[in-house]
This record gives structure tokens, sequence and C-alpha cells, in this order.
């Protein structure tokens, strides 16, 4: 049986659940938490397990790819930071690229996170003690979204700049724990 | 216009039709090169007629001992057994396999009996042996470059190669060793590090031995290195002189026997005070290119890079000693001339193209001169006992200067292509790669022509704010490139120096990044990126041969005679260097900004060709 003010419920749920979903897309994290907390090393790079002993479990979310404002934060320290000096505006250069998905040392936003800080052999400076931690979180936020790990939504905007590549699509999710090593 | 044409043909389904293919193409021309108000275009010339050669060209003996063959640079052999006629005939009779797939970009050196190939990061030295069939592998040098410098190197992991001399081989690795190597056994006799990666330090350029000493100059224009060329005893490695391309006289090796020949260029300390403070101190003026020798004269010539950034806004002023050509005296590095071809460059020109040691009948008179093509578009004809710059023509379109001012020594620029920081200033000819990049020419004396491989680009560019933070680029722009008018990337030009007028061209659809070698035999070679290695005529620039090699050709071909009295051709094919770091690299052309903003322009390389080093030696059956 058809009943309108049930219907009118549904509406009234429907909005609000929308409103909070793009109310936290708005968020601002204003107390970053310490130092220290990340899950660094949590995630393992090879997908390869011997013994065939199950996966680990998945590591906790990035909490600063939740919300638009952090990944636009990510896409300024980018350039502040001179990423984009090596890695272009994702495309690629003296570094490798990052839109297009293929991940030498992991895609899982703490894999990333250990890119910056750590550095990596063949070239990658090592960021420690140069990039708060919290800064550099925002900027795998905003790495992960140049190959189109996040939602739409939540990717940055276009700068007022020079326009020099697409807008991030979503392109193909690599499959299991990492990509294809160069 | 539209009205007009209306009103010229009636109206009617007829003329309309008419007129939208005209309109229509309008358009496709426009979009075939959008820089259509060149200020500058090269001109051409017919009935070319080779002058006799009034210089004395180095004894050859069939080998090939330094990067540019002679110290003059010439890349010319007088080997003559291949020909206009038996060139078709050419096959392969050796083949190496580096291993690697960054771009290969080294001339092999061939000391009597022995060819030796030096390859990009992780820059090993092998030796083949010529003197057996198939040239077996003799030995491997090894120096063990730490892979860190493979971030420190702004346009792909390239080395240029190395020179022979006294038994040794030199050359340099890219995390700024000299290495000094036994030509017979292997044997490492010295090694010393010039350089530091955390400053954005590299080495990629091949030194140059002269009098004992070898000369090697520093890489990382994009990085705020501050550029200098030293000289290394041969014999323990130990610094002998080290000349800096920026800061006070005494760093720049400036004393009183210092004669630039334009007044700009004179006066104390330019190199401090054609900048703002302490500006010089990471300004680029790096020494990555070429090193020519006149022995008469005791004169060595080298040319020094952009400064940095490329953001000009950072650093108001000439710039000096960057994007020019330096004459010093190799016993103890002085300077003696120093000539600026683009003064407070906005567009990475570099100075460091070959420079081309020949004699020129100019006006009935016999003159000592350098042949350089610039990056700033300009085959430059200076003299090279003073500095003077005797002509200056273009070799491709340009926007962005009108013209070298041949009484003042000064380039032209246009107003209306300067760069604002913010802003997207557009139709930038040539790009920042400039008119033609590393890539070396060649000179035959038997045609007077020099054979220059080069690009056709123009560019967008738009200034950034940059910071400088040290082992990281220092650049500060925004670049896209797209063909040139003509809708073509790259050519292979033959130049007539005296008239300044191209006399042939053969344009290819990718910059043409392989070097040039010119034979006796009056037969040219080069490469292309997408891997044919061609033998042309040197008169006309007819095919006469053709192979396509397992990757884009952007090595130095070299030509030598081997115990059995033959002679070889020899190349590396590799793709990779800055134009095809989108293969090597395998970069996102989707970002145009990509590469220094090459990658844009060359999204459609690797649908022509994949990475992989090899070495090909050809010879007539």
């Amino acid at each position: 049986m058809y009943s309108p003010s049930r219907s009118a419920i549904l509406v009234v749920v429907a909005t609000v659940i929308g409103m909070t979903s793009s109310c936290a897309r708005e968020t601002r994290i204003l107390q970053p938490p310490p130092p220290g907390q990340a899950t660094l090393n949590s995630v393992q790079v090879s997908g390869i397990n011997p013994g065939a002993y199950p996966l680990p479990p998945p590591p906790p979310p990035n909490i600063y790819e939740e919300s638009a404002y952090s990944v636009s934060q990510g896409q300024t320290l980018f350039q502040e930071y001179n990423c984009s000096g090596c890695h272009a505006n994702g495309g690629g250069g003296m570094g490798p690229p990052l839109m297009d998905n293929n991940w030498i040392y992991g895609s899982e936003p703490q894999n990333i996170f250990a890119t910056i800080m750590e550095g990596r052999p063949n070239g990658m400076p090592s960021f420690r003690n140069r990039i708060p931690e919290y800064q550099a979180w925002e900027i795998v936020g905003y790495v992960r979204s140049l190959a189109g790990l996040l939602p739409s939504d939540l990717s940055a905007a276009r700068t007022d700049e020079m326009n020099v590549k697409p807008n991030p699509t979503p392109s193909q999710k690599p499959v299991g724990i990492t990509g294809n090593p160069e | 216009m539209t009205k007009d044409l209306e009103e010229v043909h009636a109206p009617g389904k007829r003329s309309l039709a008419l007129l939208s293919i005209l309109l229509f193409g309008a358009s496709l021309m426009a979009g075939s090169g959008r820089a259509q108000d060149s200020t500058q275009q090269p001109q051409t010339e017919s009935n070319y007629q080779p002058p006799t050669y009034p210089g004395q060209i180095e004894k050859d003996d069939g080998e090939w001992l330094r990067p540019a063959k002679d110290y003059a640079s010439t890349r010319y052999s007088s080997l003559d057994q291949i020909t206009r006629a038996n060139a078709k005939d050419l096959k392969v009779v050796a083949t190496f396999s580096t291993g690697l797939t960054k771009g290969e970009e080294a001339a092999p050196l061939v000391i009597g009996d022995t060819l030796y190939v030096i390859t990009p990061f992780p820059n090993k030295l092998y030796a083949l042996d010529l003197g057996k069939p198939g040239f077996p592998l003799k030995w491997t040098y090894d120096p063990l470059p730490t892979p860190a410098s493979q971030g420190e190197a702004c346009c792909d992991v390239v080395n240029r190669g190395g020179s022979y001399y006294d038994g040794k081989i030199f050359y340099n690795t890219l995390d700024d060793q000299t290495v000094s190597v036994d030509a017979k056994t292997g044997r490492e006799v010295w090694k010393v590090r010039v350089g530091d990666i955390n400053r954005g330090e590299t080495l990629t350029m091949a030194p140059l031995v002269v009098k004992g000493k070898v000369l090697v100059g520093i890489s990382g224009g994009e990085m705020g290195v501050r550029g200098w060329l030293e000289a290394l005893d041969a014999k323990d490695g130990k610094l002998i002189w080290r000349a800096y391309s920026t800061g006070p006289d005494k760093d720049v090796l400036i004393g009183p026997n210092f004669k630039p020949f334009y007044a700009k260029d004179r006066g104390q300390d330019l190199g401090v005070k054609t900048w703002p403070p302490d500006a010089w101190r990471i300004g680029g003026g790096s020494v990555w290119g070429w090193i020519s020798y006149d022995a008469d004269l005791n004169l060595i010539y080298y040319g020094t890079s952009n400064p940095g950034p490329w953001n000009a806004a950072a650093r108001p002023g000439d710039n000096k000693w960057t994007a020019g050509i330096f004459a010093r005296n190799p016993d103890t590095g002085e300077a003696v001339w120093y000539y600026q071809y683009s003064p407070h460059d906005t567009y990475d020109y570099d100075g460091v193209n070959e420079n081309v040691l020949v004699d020129l009948k100019i006006n009935n008179q016999v003159r000592k001169v350098i042949l350089h093509p610039d990056r700033n578009g300009y085959v430059y004809v200076i003299d090279r006992t003073n500095g003077q710059v005797i002509e200056a023509n273009p070799f491709v379109p340009i926007t962005t200067s009108t013209g070298v001012n041949l009484q003042t020594g000064q380039l032209q620029y246009v107003a209306d292509k300067a760069t604002i920081t913010g802003k997207v200033v557009r139709d930038l000819c040539p790009t920042a790669p400039g008119a033609k990049d590393w890539q070396p020419s060649a000179f035959s004396p038997r045609t007077g022509l020099l054979y220059i491989p080069h690009n056709n680009l123009c560019m967008d560019k738009e200034d950034l704010a940059v910071n400088y933070i040290a082992g990281t680029p220092y650049v500060g722009a925004n670049v896209r490139m797209y063909n040139a008018p003509g809708g073509y990337g790259g050519a292979f030009t033959a130049w007539d120096p005296i008239t300044g007028k191209i006399v042939w061209n053969d344009p290819d659809m990718f910059p043409v990044w392989s070097g040039a070698l010119a034979t006796a035999g009056d037969v040219v070679f080069y490469g292309t990126m997408e891997g044919w290695f061609k033998a042309v005529d040197a008169n006309t620039g007819k095919v006469l041969w053709q192979f396509k090699t397992g990757s884009g050709v952007i090595g130095q071909p070299v030509t030598f005679k081997a115990p059995d009295g033959k002679q070889y051709v020899a190349v590396l094919a590799g793709v990779g260097g800055w134009s095809g770091a989108i293969v090597s690299g395998a970069l996102d052309p989707r970002d145009t900004s990509a590469a220094l903003g090459f990658a844009g322009v060359m999204k459609d390389l690797p649908k022509y060709t994949a990475p992989g080093g090899t070495l090909y030696v050809f010879a007539l059956p």
C-alpha cells in the first residue's frame, strides 16, 4: 500500500544522509593526531606470503584523504615541497609518473607515506624530519587522487595554473597489494 | 573578410560551400603549427657549390679517441671505403646489448683493436675485441655508482661518452665520479669524486683530455647547482684548476688576460653583479656539453648552461656567465674571452652545444671560426681568436628574438614573449630544449657543410613561484610543447655556414636526437627516434641506406678502421634522453608538463619504439 508520509520520510532520510556525506567532504582536521601514530611498515609491499598464509587485514584508512580540503592542501604542498619538480603534475619526469596507477612500491596510503618519509633507493629523497607527518599524509591523499584512487568529489579541483593534465579520472584499480614493479 | 567573400560570391549554396572549404583550409593551416607569427625564418639556397676547404683537419688514424673524433669537434672521418655508391650494401656485422632501458647517448671509442662502450647509469664500461669475429667481450668495468644519483639527473640518466689518453679511458659516472681505467686490462687506475648529489650535481658529459688534463664539467642546470669546469691531472686525478660559471672573478678565473670582444661582457665581478644578492650561488651555468681545443691558439672552448631557476623573475640581470661561451687557457684555466648568447635567459636556452672549430673564407679572408648551432635558434659563426660574432642566422623558425646585433653582440628579444609569473605565454619558438639540444652536428671539409640534427618545436610557458630545496629541481615553470610550423618535430639539416642558409633539409616526425657523423666517402650518418639508422648523401641528403634498430637512436655514430683494414660504422641504439624520457621513464603524457614539458609533444613515441640499449656495428660485405 502506498503511503505518502512514508515516502516523505524516505526523502528526508536520503537528504540527511546526503548532507552528512557532503559535510564529511568538507571536514577539516584542526588537531592532527600526534606524530608516530602512523601505521608505518604495517603494510607489506610484496603480494607473496610464503607458506600460503592469508594476507594481513587491510590497513587503517588515511583520514586525510576523506576530506576534499585535506586533498587540496596536499595539492598545494605537492608544489611547495617541489614534488612537482620531479613528478611534474602527475605525469613524471625525473621521477616516475603518479597518475598512471602503476605503483613500484605500493599504492596503499602507508606505502606512499613510507616512500615520502624514508625515500626509495633509485632516487626518491627522504623527507623525514623535513615535512610534518600530517602534511605528508595530505600529500599521500593528493598523490592517490592523481591516480584516480579517491572518489571524484574528494579529488582536488584544477588549479588556476596552465591546464597541463586532464581532471583525475578513475583508472584501473591495482590488483592485489601493489601494482607492477618497473 | 568573410563579408567580402559573401558579397563577391552572391549568396548561394555553392559559394557558401566554397567559403567553408576556404575557412576549413585556413583552420587546418593554423592547426598545423600555431606559431605562424615567427619573426625569423631560416632561408634556403639552391645550386650550392662546395668551396675548397682552406683549413687543416687533424690527421686521422682510423680510430675514435675523443668524444667528437678530433679536438676541433668536427665528427669527420677521412675513411672513405663506404661511399655514396656502395653504402646501400651495408650489413650488420656485430651487436652487443647493454641490457639497459635508459637513453644511450655515448659515442663508442675505438683504440687499436678494441671498441669501448660506455653506458648510461650504472655507467659500465665494456671492451669489445675487434680482432675476433663478432667482436666478443674482452672485459667489463663497473664503477658502482650510487643508485640515488638517478634522482638527481634532470633528463634521463644518460652518459655522453669518454676520452682516451695515455693508455687510459677517462669518463664520468652519474654520481659525480671521474674514473681512469686502463684501456688494456680494464683495471681502475683512479676514481675521484668531484661533486655531490645532495647539491643536485651529476655528471653526464664526456670529458676531454687536453695536455694531460682531464676536463670535467658538472650537470644540474635544473637543480640550482653552481656550474663549473675543472681540470684533473690525468696521472692521478688531482685537481689542477676549477673555473666556476658564476660568482666573483677569482672563482671564475677571470684575470688580467680576460678580453671579451663586446663591452657588455667587461667589468669587475659581473658574475655577482648581474644577479640579485647570492642568487649566483644557485644560478646554474652548468657545463654539461662539449669541449673543443685549438692547439695553435692554446685555447679550449665550451658553453655554459641556462641560468636557474627557469622562472627568470627570481634573477633579474644578465646572469653572467650563464648561457654563453668561454675561451680559456687549458694550462691555468684562466678565461681569455667570453660571449653571452642569451643574456638573462628565460627559455632554458643553454649555451652548451658543440663548438666546431673550422677555418672559413669569409669576404676573401680566411678566418679561424667556431660554428655553433645554439638552442636559441641561430647558427653562430664566431671568430675564435677574440670572440667576435661574425654571423648569426636562424636555422629554425624563431619568435622569441628578432636577431643578433653584430655591433653589440646583443640578442634582440621580443618583448611580447617575455615570460611572467602566473601568466601563460604562448608560441615561444624555439622551446626549452632549444632549436637544438645536446645532439652534436658534424662538419665535412669536402662539402663545407655543417650537418645539424635538431628539433622543430614551439612551447607555451607559465612561470611559477619556486622554492629552492637543495637536491631537488629548481625550475618554477609549467611548459607544454608542440610541433613548430611545418608540423614535424625535428629535422636533419645541411647548413652552409658561409651564407647562413639551409642547403637541404630532411624533416622527421620526432626531434632528431642523435649525433651526426660525416665521412670522406661523402656519406653522412644519423639516426631517428623511431629507430632508423640512416646513411645519406652528403651533397643532397638522399637516403642511400637505412636500417631499423631495436630501439630509437639517440646515440652518436662513429666510424673506424678495424685491424682487418676495413671501415666500420658503429652506433648505440636505445631511446631515452629528455625527448625520449616518455619511453625510457614510462611517463604519462596525459600530463603535458611531464618531462619538463616534453612529454605532450612526444606522446606518440611509445607507439613507435620501446626502450633497450644495443650497439650495432655495420660494414660492407
